[in-house]
């Protein structure tokens, strides 16, 4: 590998620091992205599209704009979105070949958003083939590889954003979690990721999976980052009907809060006989720091979690068949070459353009949408999904933030979970009840197990971001487990 | 064997929206193809759709004009199915929560009885997209312009009992969307038309028989007769030892017959349920009542009050409240002849109706405006011509577009009432008559139409009437 060029700050806010007191340029600081994101490439294969041009050119402008007095306070910073978001002029793939030639002629939301705040898009991250995987290595585009062992997986479905982030090829990325695909990545990669609560960013430009469950959020390095670019993307949407008209706090201006008071709720059922004991060892070592800082803890209960996996596998796929409809080789995606009639021009374009999970899942929400198998699945599912919620509302009532695992083990090995889906939905298990009752969720670094990163998931009541990030900071600030970087990316 | 007919029919009424009902793209009708749909219409990845208030509000007004409850919460579901013509493989509609349940409307049967015809539930939806065949060989094109317009389908129970039935009751929803300015029920267009469920079975037989589906029937005629075709067809199956099948048919007006479609076993499987785009739509009791508020009045109510205040009949006062805009000019041409609203009501649904009939014009193009009608009207009321001469005078109106009192004065029809002059006419035709005369005398009565007739010819039709009848009864008996 080529010498790297190291970023001049670890941090979103130390970048930005740095760009404000003219210490370098974004230009200088995109082209030292580029650099790595080159370098990077054949290794971890965290990016699909690398927009180099447009890139320095936004840099260049964000120069331009600082020196006319007119910076905000990420003008200049360089950021990736996961490629589930569409951006204006850019392939936007979903990590699908069926959207492999799909240039978006309009930007989401959170792009636009991002993009207003001054941040510069150096490219577009691999993903699990639309958001549907744990491992990334559902992608049309190839598996990503986790930094701190490339022959495991970085986790999904954001392991792009989540690799580009760890191997610091990227500052920061945008992503996505259905069930965990910001929270998972971010745990099996040793960075810090969060999923706002559902209606906080807008969905507009997500490609959708799960409508009902699909959250925009970020990866970053830290909480305080996470911080600062949660603002500029969120917020009510007139174009995207679920997204709540409630104003944005100042993130930022929380976060050194003291955690004197504050209850934090163990969940019993988080710490079951699936969690691997040097990760459950890891997260208590995090309480007892929580309790340093002056938190008081206490076990609750969610009796209905355990049923989270069964659930969501009835409602996310459901959902998503009907998402994915669209994708029938009539006017954009896929089409398959002289189809014979209108069956087959459906037939085999969705057949060659969707890879064996997305298949998978479609079949299964086609399944359980049927006449006479709705009730017994899809209105069920919805019940025990009320039942779930009712249970964090329930723990709610007895403390401030839900503490635990993101993830039952650290990150495992490329082609390892690839014969039994249900081992690979597992996963999901800790991370799923959130997006359930749509609750906002992170999960930041909190230690190693032989060698590879554990995560430490929070969660907290409805549009409680300020709290939970305030959390976390306090966290990073007694801990630098968030500032590691895999000694080949350092 | 007596056999009943069983009707119900689901009416789609375009929303008269400026914009779709998810989207910012206008639904006027007629663009190019394909320029009146945006990224949500064409169902591109990552878009959303957002809802169209106008819609909900004019689909709450026609709920309270049927005296129908508005859901207090309706929600939106997604109907899947794979069209080219519906983008996004699915089309979102209402399913399980309506915004409108449980109303009725009344048609009049040809016997002036009249019957109450339920209304199950109308619900809101988007409309599909078109696919075109004409002038592209060998491919099918796609027209998404209509894609996304709002709709309510206007679902009856199975309570019509004959295709006039039918129509009637179409006709009838017909006038009310109009009546509410929320669909310009322009057929031809596509903005109203209807499927109709047609079942037969045995009289007093407390089942129905199993039913067939008639797509997308976009004219009155084409109601009546396809409904008339399918019962016969259904009949005669019976009775020839064959079973109908439920399925879904399609009219061919060229053929006048219907034939299928498709059948139940080869029907979709929708897999309805609730999108989980869009929240679950609330109306409440305040915005109810101020869209009550925004009511007009009924055609039934207007009706009601013809009858009761102008002495009208009731087939009359059907007649003129068949659309808004005919009660409106009947109602102004009374109020400035300030009486007689029988006769004004003749003139409206006799010359006027013809004229426009013949001209094919609606009565907001008629070129006798209410106002010159009235002045028509005031002219055989206070005598200066007799109705007879005011037909010629109407004609005339309507060709030039003068006044009645112009028309009367270069034409020169005004009514004779000078006694001396008309008095003069009745003796010079009973000079030249002198056989007739004779006969009358001698009681032949019914000559007396001879010579009114003689005396209207020799002045031109401009005799008063009564008054010729009064002298010339007094001369011929001497």
């Amino acid at each position: 590998m080529t010498a790297l060029p190291s970023l001049p700050a670890p941090t979103v806010a130390g970048l930005a620091r740095g760009l404000a007191r003219g210490e370098y340029s974004s230009v200088e600081l995109t082209r030292a992205c580029l650099a790595r994101i080159a370098a990077g490439q054949p290794a971890l294969n965290a990016f699909v599209t690398v927009t180099d041009e447009s890139a320095l050119a936004a840099a260049a402008a964000a120069d331009a704009a600082r020196a006319a007095g007119h910076a905000g306070a990420l003008t200049g910073v360089p950021i990736a979105h996961k490629d589930i978001f569409c951006t204006e002029g850019v392939l936007t793939t979903c990590g699908s070949k069926m959207l492999s030639g799909f240039v978006s002629p309009y930007d989401a939301t959170v792009v636009r958003g991002l993009k207003a705040a001054g941040t510069v898009m150096l490219g577009k991250l691999n993903m699990d083939e639309f958001a549907m995987g744990s491992s990334n290595e559902t992608s049309f585009f190839g598996p990503v590889r986790n930094p701190w062992d490339p022959t495991k997986v970085p986790g999904g479905s954001s392991g792009g954003s989540a690799a580009a982030v760890a191997a610091r090829l990227a500052p920061a990325a945008t992503a996505t979690d259905t069930g965990g695909s910001i929270r998972q990545p971010a745990a099996l990669c040793g960075i810090t990721g969060i999923k706002p609560t559902y209606g906080r960013v807008s969905r507009y430009g997500m490609i959708a999976f799960a409508s009902s469950l699909d959250q925009g959020g970020l990866i970053t390095v830290s909480a305080e980052d996470a911080a600062l670019l949660l603002g500029p993307m969120s917020g009510f949407d007139p174009r995207d009907s679920t997204s709540v008209d409630s104003p944005v706090p100042d993130y930022a201006a929380t976060l050194g809060d003291s955690l004197e008071g504050l209850t934090i709720g163990l969940v019993r059922e988080f710490f079951d006989k699936g969690l691997d004991g040097d990760c459950g060892q890891r997260v208590r070592e995090a309480i007892a720091v929580y309790e340093r800082l002056g938190a008081k803890v206490r076990e609750v209960s969610c009796p209905n979690l355990p049923l989270s996996v069964p659930t969501y596998y009835v409602v996310a796929p459901a959902e998503c068949s009907s998402n994915l409809a669209r994708f029938d080789g009539v006017r954009f995606g896929h089409r398959c070459e002289s189809p014979r009639n209108l069956a087959d021009l459906y037939c085999r374009s969705r057949g060659e353009g969707f890879g064996a999970e997305v298949k998978r899942r479609i079949m299964t929400g086609t399944y359980v949408l049927s006449a006479g198998y709705f009730d017994a699945y899809y209105l069920k599912a919805q019940r025990v999904r009320q039942l779930i919620s009712a249970d964090f509302a329930r723990a709610f009532g007895e403390c401030d933030l839900l503490l635990g695992p993101t993830a039952p083990t650290t990150a495992f090995g490329i082609g390892e979970k690839n014969d039994d889906p249900i081992t690979m939905y597992l996963n999901d298990i800790y991370t799923i009840g959130a997006n359930l009752a749509g609750l906002p969720a992170m999960s930041i670094p909190c230690g190693f197990a032989g060698g590879l990163p554990v995560g430490l998931q929070l969660i907290g009541p409805h549009f409680s971001e300020a709290r939970m990030l305030n959390a976390a900071h306090r966290y990073q600030q007694e801990t630098d487990w968030h500032l590691r970087v895999p000694s080949a990316w350092a | 064997m007596e056999w009943e007919t069983v009707i119900g029919l689901e009416i789609h009424a375009q929303l008269a929206t400026r914009s779709k009902i998810f989207s910012g793209s206008a639904t006027a009708y007629g663009a190019e193809p394909n320029t009146q749909a945006d990224l949500v219409d064409l169902g591109y990845p990552g878009v959303l759709p957002v809802l169209n208030g106008e819609a909900v509000r004019m689909a709450v007004r026609f709920g309270l004009a049927i005296g129908a409850r508005i859901a207090p919460r309706s929600v939106f579901a997604r109907k899947n199915y794979f069209y080219p013509d519906l983008p996004k493989g699915y089309q979102i509609s209402q399913y399980e929560l309506p915004i409108v349940a449980e109303g009725a409307l009344e048609i009049v049967l040809d016997d002036g009885t009249r019957k109450r015809i339920g209304i199950t539930r109308a619900h809101l939806e988007e409309d599909a997209g078109k696919s075109l065949h004409e002038g592209l060989p060998g491919v099918s094109g796609i027209d998404l312009n209509r894609a996304g317009t709002p709709l309510i389908e206007i679902v009856s129970e199975p309570d019509m009992r004959s295709a006039k039935e039918a129509v009637a009751y179409m006709k009838k929803v017909h006038t009310l969307v109009r009546y509410l300015e929320i669909c310009d029920g322009n057929m031809q267009e596509g903005s109203f038309r209807c499927d109709a469920n047609v079942s037969v079975r045995r009289k007093g037989a407390d089942k129905f028989g199993t039913r067939a589906e008639i797509k997308n029937l976009n004219s009155f005629r084409y109601v009546e007769k396809a409904i008339n075709f399918e019962v016969e067809r259904q009949i005669e199956l019976i009775e020839s030892g064959g079973k109908v099948v439920q399925e879904t048919r399609l009219y061919d007006p060229d053929k006048g017959e219907t034939r299928s479609m498709r059948s139940k076993e080869e029907a979709n499987d929708y897999r309805y349920f609730p999108d989980p785009d869009l929240l679950p739509v609330a109306v409440g009791p305040e915005v109810i009542e101020s869209l009550r508020a925004t009511l007009p009045e009924l055609p039934d109510e207007k009706a009601a009050r013809f009858v009761r205040e102008h002495g009208l009949s009731e087939y009359d006062a059907g007649v003129l409240t068949a659309s808004r805009e005919l009660g409106a000019y009947y109602e102004d041409v009374v109020r400035i002849v300030g009486h007689d609203p029988k006769l004004c009501a003749n003139w409206v649904m006799g010359d006027l109706a013809a004229f426009l009939n013949r001209d094919n014009l609606e009565v907001g193009q008629s070129k006798v405006g209410s106002a010159a009608l009235a002045g028509l009207v005031t002219r055989i009321v206070d005598a200066t011509i007799s109705g007879k001469i005011a037909k010629e005078v109407f004609e005339a109106m309507w060709e030039t577009g003068d006044g009645a009192d112009a028309v009367i004065e270069q034409k020169g029809l005004r009514q004779i009432t000078d006694t001396g002059a008309i008095e003069a006419a009745i003796d010079e035709v009973m000079a030249k008559n002198p056989g007739q005369l004779a006969d009358y005398r001698s009681g032949k009565d019914k000559l007396f139409g001879f010579f009114v007739g003689q005396v209207m010819k020799a002045t031109g039709g401009k005799a008063n009437p009564a008054q010729l009848n009064e002298l010339l009864k007094k001369k011929l008996a001497g």
